[in-house]
């Protein structure tokens, strides 16, 4: 059941989508931003519907950092690892984020609440370390900022 | 009559608390009964002060900042809209020193106007450059930018002018102008300001392109990690063309320019000009082989100027006040003005556009006031994770392309990253090799590979174990990426490290001091 709902969300992107110019990262984006991931059934649709072979959807999908081929946690905190961040306590902040939630990089916590990943930077230079919390950027996130950011974000 | 009040809409704004001050002030002004319009500008670059929240006075428009939500009842108390004195008044905006020492010419006007506002665009200066270059032919557009000196703003500095006569000169069915918003660079962030502060200059920088060199479809390729710049530029696009400025009859000219925003996927690699063909067209960002050149042969094979957002929304200014205008800022062969950008561990980051040959010095404390800890400020790195690290002893190069590479350093996109002397530099060259190994795209074994050997080598250092020859590896290593590299990821990496070892080597463990701890 789950399946046919996917497999009807992907056709419809792929129906929106595939007259654009170099359509694929469009498709795979309309996707993930659908279902918050782009499923492995998937390449294949888009492999017939692009007339590419598989293989070179499942290299695209592959190659960006973006897509990820499982759901993520309900909740996605990317925390920016880059030299400015770093040079304001990024690794800290890093080392701090793992151990609150319990999980490495890529990884999601076991109640399914959030996902933990790195970013490299998030244009927030000025004001870092930064993070960015389901689409929203926080700036000079110290350590006390992430454990109030993190606990009010609403279920 | 409403009094205006500014508070940013820009990411940085939003990352400490903008949104939720402008809806505070709405709420007291509300309860009080103030007639107030509060105006979401973009950021005047003075990111310490912000939320800074600016009233409209006839004296001009007052700062005030930075602002949180606890501070709106007493700045209403202080009477803030006529001016009055608050602990976080600045007085008038323009008089701040960061500010008025500044020479803005790209940011003339991100943070004063409403960044979606075609009217206030117009107000200031909008589209005459545009105008201009409509009432020309394609020949003498470029030669005026050629005249102006621009170079390339990405990072590579390549005379734009050239970039563009040669799309000119091709002949094609079918011409496209690309810009580069893929600003991965860390401690950089002035395109992202232009796109979200004052997303027009930017189409109108790239329709000059289209007219100058006949192209009729734009792309804009920005990076998934600016989602308000893609939203703001998306919404300015069908501004701008119910507007008639985009479409198929650009202001009556019957010239066709169209534009379309693409979203990244979190590729550093793909802000490579050809890596972010590829992208665009659907593809891996894998790097081309040039030549041929994306000016002959670029998005889907077609002749395409591609270049940096900066160096787009630097046109329409050279357009409308000229060549010799432009070129009047700047020293040797680096014209017109840059848009610095202070970041890292800086008191007063932010961004600070002159023209070209201030020092850093200059900028790290005369404008950044140093470092944000109170530290000594021990290494800069300029240009984003392929630019040198530089020590205390180069503080005072100008700010020049040629300047920078004569101590072999680059200017780069004009992003200045700030260390205090708490910074372990084999860790920072470690992770310039970490990141190489992480956003290589695979396509050159020295990139792909070599990085990830650096990265054991330099913890073999590090450890301590047979160090003179690891740090004698380290270095051939760094010559194959330098040489054996098709783009600048896998040969610039090189650069950081090196310069870590040459002006840190304390920090690889070359005293006695390490070894004996």
């Amino acid at each position: 059941m789950a399946n046919q709902d996917q497999a009807a969300v992907v056709g419809r992107v792929i129906e929106e989508r595939k007259s654009q110019a170099g359509a694929l990262l469009p498709i795979l984006h309309g996707i993930q931003d659908a279902l918050g991931f782009v499923p492995t059934e998937a390449v294949g649709q888009i492999a017939g519907a692009l007339n590419l072979s598989r293989a070179e959807v499942h290299g695209v999908v592959s190659f960006y950092h973006d897509f990820r081929t499982t759901p993520p946690g309900r909740h996605t905190v990317r925390v920016c690892r880059a030299e400015s961040c770093q040079a304001m306590g990024a690794n800290q902040l890093v080392e701090h984020a793992k151990v609150m939630l319990g999980v490495d990089f890529h990884e999601t916590t076991a109640d399914g609440r959030f996902t933990l990943e790195p970013i490299y930077c998030l244009g927030n230079c000025a004001l870092s370390p930064a993070m960015m919390v389901d689409g929203e950027i926080h700036g000079r996130v110290t350590l006390e900022r992430f454990e109030e950011v993190v606990s009010q974000v609403r279920e | 009559m409403s009094t205006r009040i500014y508070v940013p809409r820009d990411s940085s704004a939003l990352s400490v608390g903008a949104e939720a001050v402008a809806a505070a002030i709405g709420i007291e002004a509300a309860r009080i009964g103030a007639n107030v319009s509060v105006v979401r500008n973009g950021s005047r670059g003075l990111y310490w002060l912000e939320p800074m929240v600016e009233v409209g006075t006839p004296e001009g428009r007052v700062a005030y900042g930075p602002v949180t939500v606890a501070d709106v009842p007493s700045l209403f108390k202080a009477d803030f809209l006529k001016g009055g004195t608050h602990k976080l008044s600045h007085g008038n905006t323009e008089n701040i020193p960061y500010l008025k020492k500044q020479e803005r010419l790209t940011f003339a006007r991100v943070g004063i106007t409403d960044p979606l506002s075609l009217k206030g665009y117009a107000a200031h200066g909008g589209w005459r450059g545009l105008r201009n270059a409509l009432a020309t032919d394609g020949a003498n557009i470029v030669k005026q930018l050629t005249d102006s000196g621009l170079r390339g703003r990405g990072g590579a500095a390549f005379p734009a002018g050239i970039k563009w006569k040669t799309v000119l000169d091709t002949t094609a069915d079918q011409k496209y102008v690309v810009c580069n918003a893929d600003e991965g660079d860390s401690g950089t962030f002035s395109d992202r300001m232009i796109m979200e502060g004052d997303p027009y200059v930017l189409i109108e920088g790239m329709a000059i392109a289209g007219v100058a060199v006949g192209a009729t479809r734009g792309y804009i390729y920005v990076r998934s990690e600016y989602p308000h710049a893609i939203d703001v530029l998306t919404r300015a696009i069908a501004l701008a063309k119910a507007g008639g400025y985009l479409g198929d009859d650009v202001l009556g000219s019957g010239k066709a320019f169209e534009l379309e925003v693409r979203k990244g996927a979190g590729a550093y690699i793909c802000g490579e000009e050809t890596s972010l063909l590829e992208s665009l067209e659907g593809k891996r960002g894998m790097v081309r082989f040039k030549p041929p050149l994306p000016a002959i042969a670029g998005l889907f094979g077609k002749p395409t100027v591609i270049n940096n957002v900066i160096t787009l929304a630097s046109v329409p200014i050279i357009l409308d006040r000229g060549a010799q205008f432009y070129r009047d800022y700047g020293m040797g062969r680096s014209r017109g003005t840059l848009p610095i950008q202070l970041a890292g561990n800086i008191k007063h980051g932010g961004l600070v556009e002159k023209a070209f040959g201030l020092t850093l010095r200059e900028l790290l404390y005369d404008y950044g006031g140093g470092s944000a800890t109170g530290r000594p400020i021990r290494a800069v790195q300029v240009g984003g994770p392929l630019g040198a690290f530089m020590p205390e002893s180069q503080f005072d190069t100008p700010l020049d392309y040629e300047a920078f590479a004569a101590v072999g350093a680059m200017v780069g996109h004009g992003g200045i990253v700030a260390f205090d002397d708490t910074v372990d530099m084999a860790a920072m060259a470690r992770y310039a090799m970490e990141f190489c190994a992480i956003e290589s795209c695979g396509k050159c074994t020295p990139c792909r590979i070599g990085s990830t050997r650096g990265v054991e080598v330099i913890d073999r250092i590090v450890a301590g174990r047979e160090r003179e020859r690891n740090i004698e590896l380290l270095k051939d290593l760094c010559d194959t990426m330098i040489n054996g590299s098709l783009c600048a990821l896998g040969g610039m990496t090189p650069f950081p490290v090196q310069s870590a070892i040459k002006y840190f080597p304390e920090d690889f463990g070359a005293t006695s001091k390490r070894k004996a701890a």
